[in-house]
């Protein structure tokens, strides 16, 4: 399966990927689009990437995972197009034989995914306007139209 | 030897920036990703406003600036990165 997806993200399915009889631990990390205090009256947020390169470079980062920890398996998605509030926007799952490999891995994985994909996302306001946003915190006010319903 | 052609891709703020997504450059041999970025901050109205060390990856794995390009690279030219 693609990382890549534009249906909502069933964690469900992903854990039913990585699950099996020698795995004792998993441990599951969603991420969602967020409206806190420091977030402004965000409604929604539209991701965009360069997707072969997410693909490849997601890929990278989940075989280095089980190179480090050979015992454990992972399954992730990143959402793209528009996601509101509430809805989750990355998963990543790991099971391994025991609790302690499967937090590590899957830590590693979603650190490593927020630094690495080619990945990037535009707030979309109450008002319609909207900003491009990055993981440093930085925001540039967008001129584009913003996009989804 | 002949010049290198290599096709930068912009994405997400820096699309809007430049106006497109996509400006094939020419480079003498030898040229590596920082004269590309270089080349291409000259090549089109709008691009100079891109920083002179973006991120950049060629063809889909990320690089440093001194990175050697080879004839038909595509050199993918990265916003701050904003995933998860």
């Amino acid at each position: 399966m693609p990382y890549a997806t534009r249906e909502p993200i069933r964690v469900d399915t992903l854990i039913a990927d990585v699950a099996g009889p020698t795995r004792g631990g998993t441990a599951v990390f969603v991420g969602s689009v967020r409206r806190g205090p420091e977030d402004g009256p965000v409604t929604r947020i539209e991701y965009t990437a360069h997707e072969p390169m997410l693909e490849a470079e997601f890929a990278r980062i989940v075989t280095e995972a089980i190179e480090r920890w050979p015992d454990a398996r992972v399954a992730a998605r990143h959402r793209l197009g528009v996601v509101a509030t509430g809805e989750a926007s990355l998963a990543v799952v790991v099971a391994a034989a025991h609790r302690a490999h499967a937090f590590e891995a899957c830590r590693h994985v979603v650190e490593e995914a927020k630094r690495r994909l080619p990945v990037w996302k535009r707030e979309i306001f109450d008002d319609g306007t909207s900003s491009w946003r990055d993981n440093a915190g930085g925001r540039v006010a967008s001129d584009a139209p913003a996009g989804g319903p | 030897m002949a010049a290198l052609r290599v096709r930068c891709r912009l994405f997400a703020r820096y699309a809007e920036v430049v106006g497109s997504d996509e400006v094939t450059v020419e480079l003498p041999p030898g040229a590596v990703v920082s004269d590309a970025i270089a080349a291409l901050r000259g090549a089109v109205r709008g691009a100079a406003a891109l920083p002179a060390t973006p991120l950049v990856a060629i063809n889909h794995q990320h690089v440093r600036p001194g990175t050697p390009l080879r004839d038909g690279d595509e050199l993918a030219v990265l916003p701050p990165l904003a995933g998860g």
